[in-house]
């Protein structure tokens, strides 16, 4: 979580240089969503992420290398310089995909887990949506799907309350989003996404359930972002959140609430973290010379893979 | 055919339309929208942050709180449902407006849009009607990447029963917008998040622009360019600096997809002899290679060459600015172009190149640059 932190902070304290040409989605405030999700999942585990991935990418064991070169557009980006932050990905590590389009790997992580029981294999298929996703018919028509053939796909909405600037409830009615998936009889959870521990165990569980073949699940972990939707800066000022509203999720960061509980329950101190953030810090910053450094892809890379 | 954007022509109350204010694309959108909404209360916005600050862009600022909720209604993510909502209170009487920040999204109402929008009048004899306008944005630049940057239009322009305009100037991103509401068929517009910056004289109050097809930009007897959208603005350029070495460029701006209005096209090729299309899509199967083959069907006589197409190149589009040069057609290549279609001399082409070069500065290939802001 502090590595994920620490990586978006500087992409935000960087992004001013207009080296990182491209859009940029940070998940500050959303960072125990991310890991506890991906805890509980192994290397061959597929993960489907959307426009916000950084953070996704990272807890899934995605190469921080790699991500920023592609974010700076560099050949040695993880897509080669072809998608940039929208389209994260290490298949190595089960990264599977990132979908700018809103909804758009609802199916595509439910064909994964098709494919995974088609082929025998005990590992699940997750896809890390929006809020918003859920107003797609796809999330519907996957969900459907999933149920009927008991698949290894575990649909995990990270609700942070917005989608850009529209607040959830001038987009859906005042209900459990939870009663969604009940409704196609889909297995449904939910938890504080700011609390590192109810994220894992939730998951874990919905985990295990898949394994065992006892097929989909859903999950809703409320969490929130910090920043502006888009971009490295704040936007509280165009007034489609109150101060107060932001002020108390602040109150809630799950990284200080993780290293505090760590600090009590004696598995760290002080001392032991401080050095960690010192090393993480250190490697963030080789990553950022990384990729500040790397090669522009030529024109005559932009021609190729366009068949397989 | 429309002419030119000349001092000659008039605004909406026999004023000379050089008399009429400067004002960008997307303030000339934003008129439009409130000037058919205060005209009609059938008329209404529809789409995904209508109420958000950043109002598409500008090109919805104020409107939620002069005309309602009722009447700027706020939308779920959700297309398919969005535009088939729309399609049913147009079939009711209603006139909607839907505004989609980017083209991609379209995708996911295709369905609706091509089998009820297009077909509804068709199928009910006549009898049904679906005043309905999509406006789809284009993004460009600042690595938006391969999801974020199409120009959808030929798929759009395929089917029978839609309109698809693409204004490029100001004063018809207003005027064709009011037409296309008042329009009693469904209207996709198509415009280009670059062009939104671009300032033109643009009349006050309530006009309309029809939406009968191409205007002329600029006219000129040596080659025919047929532009869409943003690429009319490099293309511009490009007649500009060529005319300096005596070649001139008649320039002309499609707006619309479809209906396709050939005539003034034929005209011009009849007299120029040479075509170049320039396309903000791809090439294959483009809005380019239908103007090229009704060329050839119907003025094949009169080329003195094979008509040619510029568009974008042959793949998706990458986010990297490493991979971006040579992507895009832009004034230096469709002088080039223009160079051997009209076999102008080795030397010519270099001086117009050159200058090209030297009014692009250093300009980086992800942003706008300050010429294309005009005004026009
Ligand atoms: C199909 C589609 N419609 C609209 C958009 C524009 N868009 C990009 S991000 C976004 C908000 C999505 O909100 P949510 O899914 O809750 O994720 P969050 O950004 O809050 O993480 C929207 C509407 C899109 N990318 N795709």
């Amino acid at each position: 979580m502090l590595r994920i932190r620490l990586v978006e902070e500087a992409i935000a304290a960087r992004y001013v240089d207009q080296e990182m040409r491209c859009p940029v989605h940070l998940s500050v405030g959303q960072e125990a969503t991310a890991v506890g999700v991906c805890a509980p999942l192994r290397p061959e585990d597929k993960v489907y992420s959307t426009h916000r991935s950084h953070a996704h990418y990272l807890a899934k064991g995605g190469d921080l290398k790699a991500m920023l070169a592609e974010i700076y557009g560099k050949a040695a980006g993880c897509c080669g310089g072809r998608g940039g932050s929208m389209h994260l990905f290490d298949t190595s590590v089960g990264m599977e995909l990132s979908v700018p389009i809103v909804g758009s790997s609802i199916p595509l992580a439910t064909g994964a887990a098709l494919a995974m029981k088609q082929r025998g294999e005990d590992n699940v298929a997750v896809v890390i949506i929006g809020d918003a996703a859920i107003e797609e018919g796809v999330f519907h028509e996957s969900m459907n799907f999933a149920e009927l053939n008991k698949l290894p796909v575990i649909y995990v909405c990270e609700n942070n309350l917005f989608s850009i600037y529209t607040s959830l409830n001038q987009r859906q009615p005042d209900r459990p989003i939870t009663d969604l998936a009940e409704a196609h009889g889909v297995a449904s959870g939910q938890a504080d996404g700011n609390d590192i521990e109810a994220v894992c165990s939730t998951m874990a569980a919905a985990v295990g359930r898949a394994r065992e073949g006892g097929g989909p699940s859903f999950l809703v972990f409320e969490t929130y972002r910090w920043f502006e939707h888009c971009g490295p800066n704040m936007d509280n000022h165009l007034g489609y959140r109150t101060e107060q509203e932001f002020e108390n999720w602040k109150g809630r960061d799950p990284v200080a609430a993780a290293r505090a509980a760590l600090i009590q329950s004696g598995a760290g101190d002080e001392a032991a973290l401080a050095t960690l953030a010192d090393d993480l810090s250190r490697e963030i910053d080789a990553a950022f010379e990384f990729a500040k450094n790397a090669p522009l892809p030529g024109p005559d890379a932009a021609v190729q893979h366009v068949y397989a | 055919m429309s002419m030119p954007d000349t001092s000659n022509s008039m605004a909406g109350d026999g004023e000379p339309l050089a008399n009429a204010r400067l004002i960008n694309y997307a303030d000339a959108i934003r008129e439009g929208l409130a000037t058919a909404m205060e005209n009609d209360p059938s008329v209404f916005l529809m789409g995904e942050g209508i109420a958000d600050p950043a109002s598409f862009f500008g090109t919805t600022k104020g409107l939620l709180d002069q005309f309602g909720a009722a009447r700027a209604v706020e939308m779920p993510i959700a297309e398919n449902g969005m535009v088939g909502v729309a399609i049913g209170a147009a079939l009711s009487g209603q006139r909607p407006v839907i505004s989609l920040h980017r083209v991609e999204f379209a995708l996911l109402a295709i369905e609706q849009i091509v089998n009820n929008a297009a077909k509804s009048h068709y199928v009910s004899n006549g009898r049904h009607k679906v005043p309905l306008v999509i406006r789809m944005i284009v993004g460009r630049g600042w690595g938006q990447g391969p999801e974020h940057s199409q120009s959808l239009e030929s798929i759009f322009g395929h089917f029978p029963g839609l309109k698809v305009m693409m204004p490029t100037m100001p004063m018809d991103a207003k005027g064709m917008l009011i037409a296309a509401i008042e329009d009693d068929s469904p209207v996709i517009s198509i415009e280009h998040r670059w062009l939104h910056y671009s300032e033109g004289h643009v009349p006050e109050g309530h006009y309309v622009t029809a939406l009968d097809g191409p205007a002329v930009l600029r006219p000129g007897g040596d080659v025919t360019i047929v532009g869409t959208s943003y690429m009319n603005l490099e293309a511009l350029r490009a007649a500009e600096v060529l005319a300096e070495v005596g070649c001139e460029v008649e320039l002309i701006d499609l707006r619309m997809v479809r209906p396709l209005n050939m005539a003034p096209i034929l005209e011009s090729v009849g007299r120029t002899g040479r075509l170049l299309t320039v396309d903000s899509s791809w090439a294959a199967f483009g809005t380019g290679a239908e103007v090229c083959a009704q060329v050839a069907e119907h003025a094949f006589s009169a080329l003195k060459a094979p008509p040619r197409r510029m568009a974008l190149a042959n793949h998706p589009t990458p986010s990297s600015r490493g991979m971006v040069p040579g992507f895009y057609p832009d004034s230096i290549s469709i002088a080039q172009a223009v160079g051997e279609l009209c076999g102008l001399s080795a030397s010519d082409v270099g001086a117009v190149v050159s200058k090209l070069v030297e009014m692009n500065g250093d300009q980086p290939i992800d942003t706008p640059n300050a010429y294309f802001k005009g005004p026009f």
